[in-house]
């Protein structure tokens, strides 16, 4: 069968499809976003009707794909790492309900943090709900594991990770399709109280989650992606999870590997297997992107004869993700340099594009912010977080999705006054509209900007979820009309978009501000559309 | 058979297309190949890149080890210079000489030019004025690729096979823009080489 050419989020989504999936569901982030999108262009999926509609946040994603695990349908969810944060508390149940359908949840982690705040490591969270943890080296294993994960998932009722790391997500290698299976068709659960987490159900429940423990970690002792490869140099053994196998493989493409190696890509970690590689060797090297998860859980705090190297020895750096260099260093090998990047080359950080709407927004509340002190301004996650950056300097906050709203607020209940949050359309139908009632409640005198363009942007121009509506939403929260302004961010209203957002400053209480104006991208996409239409 | 190529670029430059394109022409000659690429927030008109690897044996790594990649391909000059720790010493430098600008701090273009220079095997064009003089401004990026294709050991045919197959949805004069385009390039390059006598 011919090979198709696919990013490892393109792997997870076909293997998916394929696999009879009947619902994904998501909220865009990188490096996670085209998995969801993937679904959502392909035509066998529209033909099975699969569900592939953005959700509002990963919370209502995880939670609707559970829903349709319930009915005995397959269901998959996809976030970024830090999407899993705002989805844990499902996910974390999730584990003690377990699944009817199968269910598969994608935690895509970003080390080095390429397009996020954080680089935390999903599999500590796969690891906490105490479920197995698939983590794929390569674009094939993306679509086997999710292929056959539904399959594990119904086998021990149980939702399952997958874990994967930027590089994978985005890169782009030769996959071959499996069998299209059918879709499932609807079958409660057995027991119609499995999904009731009374106190009293949910020990029953967890107690067959404990249970299930020793059958994990069989299956992980028997798992085809996880295998031992012996070596003659047992002076080092080398523990490689995931994509760090790759770059190990990538230094023995001439010759063989000496040292025995672990691979691992299923979790819980297969003990036996670990217990013969440590018992072997003198000293273990763990390669593993993301945090030193293995590397600690082997290492243990009381002293063994065994030396673990990794991460929290200084063998591999701490933070950011692992390459073929890092790892030709920690296994003693030559390592190649080109040459050095000339002194002249200066860095070009992604900026606000050219006719933005932000730029507009954000010159309008620079200058109405003039006659206050500085550091007022509580921000979010998007494309206007590009604003902290020169020429505009204008934001003092971005940390997670809708914290701008809740910080400004508790700037203001300390007595900063006023308080500004600048917040985009998707990112407070995401998680912004709960801060703002609890702003309404207290009348903070804070000044709330959705910067509306219609789309959510940073992503590529998903869908956002209330275009249209936020004005309602926010009269319905309890925002006062008087209060609540729209805004047209063009160069040509300048003088009197100032005019209103220093009269909303200057009130002693909550506004809100929405200037309103299409995403430049998004204008360029659609034109483009309607050329092609009109062709 | 072996090939490490570092694409690179200004987000929005088209890179990806020119991955693609020899993506396309990699499987359709049944090589492996793996394809790193930025998507997300880098793309606002930051600096991106792209590791492309094509091999006639499985490729492990999917990002090239540094010190290691035949050649950079870059459609903006001072973009072609931050990827320089990536190629190997007798690797190739082929980049546009077009400066793409959207930095206050950006360096004096002759100055950019002439460290590009001092590299030994290297080959610059203005793909941008190849490209317009064709009538098709917005495929200096497939010049590019067009210039480069005389290193990659992939038949022209196959490249020109992936430039069908990539924009296919655009209709025969877009697709007829990019091979013309595809075709300057690559005369470029071959004068270039039979000027220089070098190869």
């Amino acid at each position: 069968m011919e090979k198709l050419l696919l990013l490892g989020d393109e792997a997870i989504a076909q293997g998916a499809i394929d696999a009879g999936l009947s619902g994904i569901y998501a909220y865009p982030g990188t490096p996670s976003t085209e998995i969801t999108e993937y679904v959502q262009r392909s035509k066998l999926a529209k033909e099975r009707g699969i569900h592939s509609d953005w959700s509002a946040n990963e919370k209502t994603a995880m939670e609707t794909a559970l829903g349709m695990s319930y009915t005995g349908k397959r269901a998959m969810v996809c976030m970024k790492h830090v999407g899993l944060n705002v989805a844990s508390d499902p996910f974390i149940n999730s584990a003690i309900t377990g699944a009817n359908g199968g269910l598969i949840v994608v935690a895509a982690d970003d080390p080095s943090m390429h397009s996020s705040q954080n680089e935390q490591d999903s599999r500590f969270y796969g690891k906490f709900a105490l479920i197995p943890i698939f983590e794929p080296s390569n674009q094939q294993e993306a679509y086997d594991m999710t292929y056959e994960g539904f399959e594990f998932s119904e086998k021990y009722e149980i939702p399952i990770m997958i874990r994967l790391t930027t590089r994978l997500a985005h890169s782009r290698a030769g996959v071959k399709q499996s069998a299209l299976k059918d879709q499932n068709k609807i079958s409660l659960p057995k027991d119609m109280r499995q999904f009731v987490l009374l106190p009293s159900i949910a020990r029953e429940r967890y107690k067959i989650l404990l249970d299930n423990q020793a059958n994990f970690e069989k299956e992980s002792e028997q798992s085809v992606y996880n295998k031992y490869v012996k070596g003659k140099d047992k002076s080092m053994g080398i523990i490689a999870c995931g994509i760090a196998y790759n770059y190990l493989m990538e230094n023995y493409t001439d010759d063989e590997c000496p040292f025995p190696i672990l691979k691992i890509s299923q979790y819980p970690l297969p003990i036996n297997l670990i217990k013969k590689i440590s018992s072997e060797c003198k000293k273990i090297l763990v390669l593993e992107d993301g945090y030193p998860l293995v590397e600690d859980m082997i290492n243990g705090i009381l002293d063994k004869d065994l030396i673990v190297l990794g991460r929290t020895n200084g063998t591999i750096p701490r933070d950011g993700e692992l390459d073929p260099n890092i790892v030709a260093e920690a296994i003693g090998k030559p390592i190649k340099k080109g040459k050095d990047v000339p002194g002249l080359v200066v860095g070009r950080p992604p900026s606000l594009c050219t006719g933005c709407p932000h730029i507009d927004s954000f010159d309008a509340l620079n200058e109405a912010l003039k006659e206050y002190s500085k550091g007022r301004v509580f921000s979010d996650i998007g494309c206007y977080t590009l604003s902290a950056l020169p020429p505009y300097e204008s934001i003092n906050s971005c940390v997670d999705m809708g914290a701008s709203v809740t910080m400004a607020k508790g700037a203001a209940d300390a007595g900063l006054k006023p308080s500004v949050a600048v917040v985009g359309d998707s990112t407070f139908t995401h998680s912004g509209m709960t801060g703002l009632l609890d702003a309404v409640n207290e009348n903070s005198p804070i000044t709330v900007f959705i910067l509306d363009n219609s789309i959510t942007a940073m992503t590529g121009g998903q869908k956002s979820h209330a275009t249209g509506r936020l004005e309602n939403i926010c009269l319905g929260i309890g925002v006062k009309p008087e209060h609540l302004k729209i805004l047209n961010p063009l160069k040509k209203h300048h003088e009197e978009n100032v005019k209103i957002i220093k009269d909303e400053l200057a009130y002693n209480g909550l506004s809100v501000i929405i200037p309103t104006r299409d995403c430049i991208e998004i204008i360029k996409k659609t034109k483009k559309t309607t050329k092609e239409i009109e062709k | 058979m072996k090939i490490d190529i570092i694409l690179a670029g200004v987000g929005g430059q088209g890179i990806i297309s020119i991955a693609a394109a020899i993506g396309y022409a990699a499987v359709e000659s049944n090589l492996y190949l793996k394809q790193s690429e930025v998507h997300g927030m880098s793309q606002r008109g930051g600096e991106i890149q792209s590791h492309l690897r094509v091999s006639d044996k499985e490729v492990h790594s999917d990002l090239t080890p540094q010190g290691s990649a035949d050649m950079i391909i870059s459609v903006e000059p001072m973009e072609s210079l931050r990827y320089l720790p990536w190629l190997s010493p007798d690797g190739w430098l082929i980049t546009n000489t077009k400066p793409f600008i959207n930095v206050p701090n950006y360096p004096d273009i002759n100055l950019v030019l002439k460290e590009i220079e001092s590299f030994p095997n290297h080959i610059t064009l203005d793909a941008d004025d190849i490209a317009r003089k064709l009538g098709s401004a917005r495929s200096a990026n497939i010049v590019m690729l067009g210039a480069a294709s005389p290193f990659i050991e992939i038949p022209y045919e196959k490249l020109e096979n992936g430039i069908r197959g990539i924009f296919s949805r655009k209709g025969d004069k877009i697709i007829k823009q990019n091979l013309d385009s595809m075709m300057a390039g690559k005369e470029f390059t071959k004068n270039y080489l039979s000027e220089t006598s070098k190869v």
